[in-house]
């Protein structure tokens, strides 16, 4: 949790459902890299060829909306992205992001205000996200959000419990 | 009633019902047990790796699990074909016995109410977005991701927030080609595509009695649509009976108290209604047919788990009898399970369907996600009774779909453009 994250901001807008995230027709492919090669191809085909380790999203509402599939999030990390800062975000892709730790940050002024193209910091410790002199902090996360972080997601969180 | 404890509302009840301590108010986190949960052939492969990656041994309660291979089903290619391989492999490992695929089966979610497997106050916990299904029947689906559901394989159980709850008190009765879909369409362009996020929508009034139990499923399974977590419609005696049908175990219907607390509180008077299509990309883009008349299509397709049962099918041989689908048009039906694809054979709808030049596919999700079996090319434009039109959903990101009524989608594939269905079948007295 208390990993620093720095990266360019790339910057999308409401409702980017989970279909142009990773179109269904990759849905049979499992591996990490093969699904990061189609990541986010049904908005832009090119962002793969831009996106670089520890880049950051910026994005409306309603951020991984319609299907529960996780290979989106699979896709999203394989690519690069290690982190996403939006207004909003769907249920489903939250918790899917959370399990696979992909840390998703709450907070619509810095979704807004942050330039694309240029590189910001995350502290997810205190949940602080900066970029030049300007500085937010986004919403605080619940409990069980935290411990699955904390214990790197919900595979090691369920390790723990079952005492395998 | 004490104005200081209000009372509770289906969804807070069900809930509160598979909770350890019988405690479960809106906006709580709470550890959930499902008496079902459900995978399919593209979430199951990943939960079962993740499975595995827990040191989990055997799944909570082999019986209690459902894996059902219709989304590259019959497999398309040897990738997918792999996917089915492991999500039987996994049963048969672990001796689940629910485990359906081609010619057994059909799409999970209609195909869990049709065995009898959801009935009134259950939990459902699905790997899929559209596990809000089971809503139709006093039940509550909730969609979950691929290694959540391991760890609800592996533990039996989960965390979730209570949703807060959204009453949708309907009343009056649909007109001619007026259907579930149409009721969920208007909802969803009202609410909006995040309007009901973090609540379960709870359905009932006096209008429930004029919707089947297949209206029903095509209205709760697009609540996603809306955003919302889950739903719930009130048990009435067509949900007893329809349970009894199916062989679901009896169980008292969940009614909210009439003090119960909501969000907020919708009505909506079904007789108002008309037929409603929801443009690309949105299924909250929607508008009444007669806006978009002339609207050109390439292809159309019915079927999926929100529009793929029995009743849909007659609505398409209604449309089509005596009639053929336009030149340069083609046509898609796909019965949501085997059962109601012998159902449609029994009754000779099929017949009529392929009479007319219609394409009639064993069940599958198929082209409804862009999978196979219809996928568009760049440039074509689609009219599907699907529940999600975003940008290359079913093909090509430059290809188009419109989302409608059995009735609008079949009246298009006759008139080769978007028309309201009067226009190809005249109201008669004993229409639809
Ligand atoms: S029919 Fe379509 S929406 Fe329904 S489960 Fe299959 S892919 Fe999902």
């Amino acid at each position: 949790m208390s990993t620093d994250i720095e990266g360019i901001v790339h910057r999308f807008g409401d409702e980017v459902n989970t279909d142009v995230i990773l179109p269904g027709r990759y849905l049979s492919l499992r591996t990490p890299e093969e699904l990061g090669r189609h990541c986010l191809e049904g908005l832009d085909p090119s962002f793969v060829t831009r996106v670089r380790p520890g880049d950051i999203l910026a994005v409306g509402r309603n951020f991984g909306c319609g299907s529960s599939r996780e290979h989106a999030v699979i896709a999203l990390k394989a690519a690069g992205v290690a982190a996403i800062v939006a207004h909003s975000a769907a249920r489903i892709f939250f918790r899917n992001a959370v399990n696979l730790g992909l840390p998703v940050l709450l907070c619509p002024e810095a979704a807004d205000a942050l330039e694309p193209g240029s590189p910001a910091r995350i502290t997810l410790a205190s949940l602080q996200i900066a970029q030049g002199t300007r500085l937010w902090h986004a919403s605080p996360l619940g409990d069980e959000v935290r411990a699955i972080l904390a214990a790197g997601g919900l595979v090691p969180r369920v390790r723990i419990a079952l005492g395998a | 009633m004490d104005p200081a404890t209000p009372g509770r509302t289906i969804t807070e009840k069900i809930i509160a019902a598979h909770t350890a301590d019988g405690r479960a108010r809106a906006g709580d986190i709470v550890t959930v047990r499902p008496d079902v949960v459900l995978l399919n052939d593209v979430s199951g492969p990943l939960a079962f790796e993740q499975f595995e990656a827990m040191g989990a041994q055997r799944p909570f309660d082999p019986a209690r699990i459902v894996l059902v291979a219709d989304h590259f089903a019959p497999a398309p290619d040897i990738t997918a074909a792999g996917a089915i391989a492991m999500t039987r492999d996994f049963a048969r490992r672990h001796a689940i016995p629910h485990f359906y695929e081609p010619g057994r089966g059909g799409i999970e979610h209609t195909l869990l109410a049709e065995l009898g497997l959801v009935g009134h106050g259950a939990i459902v916990f699905g790997a899929d977005s559209h596990t809000c299904t089971a809503g139709a029947f006093n039940a509550l689906g909730i969609g979950f991701g691929s290694t959540d559901l391991a760890g609800a394989l592996a533990m039996g159980q989960l965390w979730m927030r209570v949703p807060d709850s959204i009453r949708v008190t309907l009343s009056g009765a649909p007109g001619p080609y007026v259907t579930g879909k149409d009721v969920i369409l208007e909802l969803i362009r009202r609410l909006g595509s995040d309007g009901a996020a973090d609540a379960s929508l709870e359905f009932g009034g006096p209008g429930l009695a004029a919707l089947s139990m297949d209206a029903r499923m095509a209205i709760a399974n697009m609540a996603v649509e809306a955003g919302a977590d889950t739903c719930v419609f009130e048990g009435d005696g067509l949900s007893q009976e329809d349970m009894a049908r199916r062989g679901a175990p009896a169980a008292p219907a969940a009614l909210a108290d009439a003090d119960a607390r909501y969000r907020q509180v919708i009505a909506l008077d079904l007789t108002a209604l008309s037929p409603m299509v929801a443009r690309p990309p949105s299924p909250a883009d929607g508008v009444p047919v007669s806006a978009l008349r002339g609207e050109k299509v390439d292809q159309v397709y019915v079927g999926n788990c929100a529009n793929g049962t029995l009743t849909d099918l007659r609505q398409v041989a209604h449309m089509l009898r005596g009639r053929k689908i336009a030149p340069g048009v083609r046509m898609v039906v796909v019965p949501a399970t085997q059962k109601i694809w012998r159902a449609a054979l029994a009754e000779g709808l099929l017949d009529v369907i392929a009479e007319a030049g219609a394409a009639i596919s064993t069940p599958t999700c198929g082209a409804c996600f862009g999978g196979h079996m219809g996928i568009l090319a760049a440039g074509e434009t689609a009219i599907a009774t699907t529940n999600r039109n975003y940008r290359g959903r079913m093909g090509h990101p430059d290809s188009r779909v419109f989302l409608a009524s059995a009735y609008v989608a079949a009246a298009a594939a006759v008139a080769g453009v978007i028309v309201p269905p009067e226009d190809v079948a005249p109201v008669q007295e004993d229409a639809a």
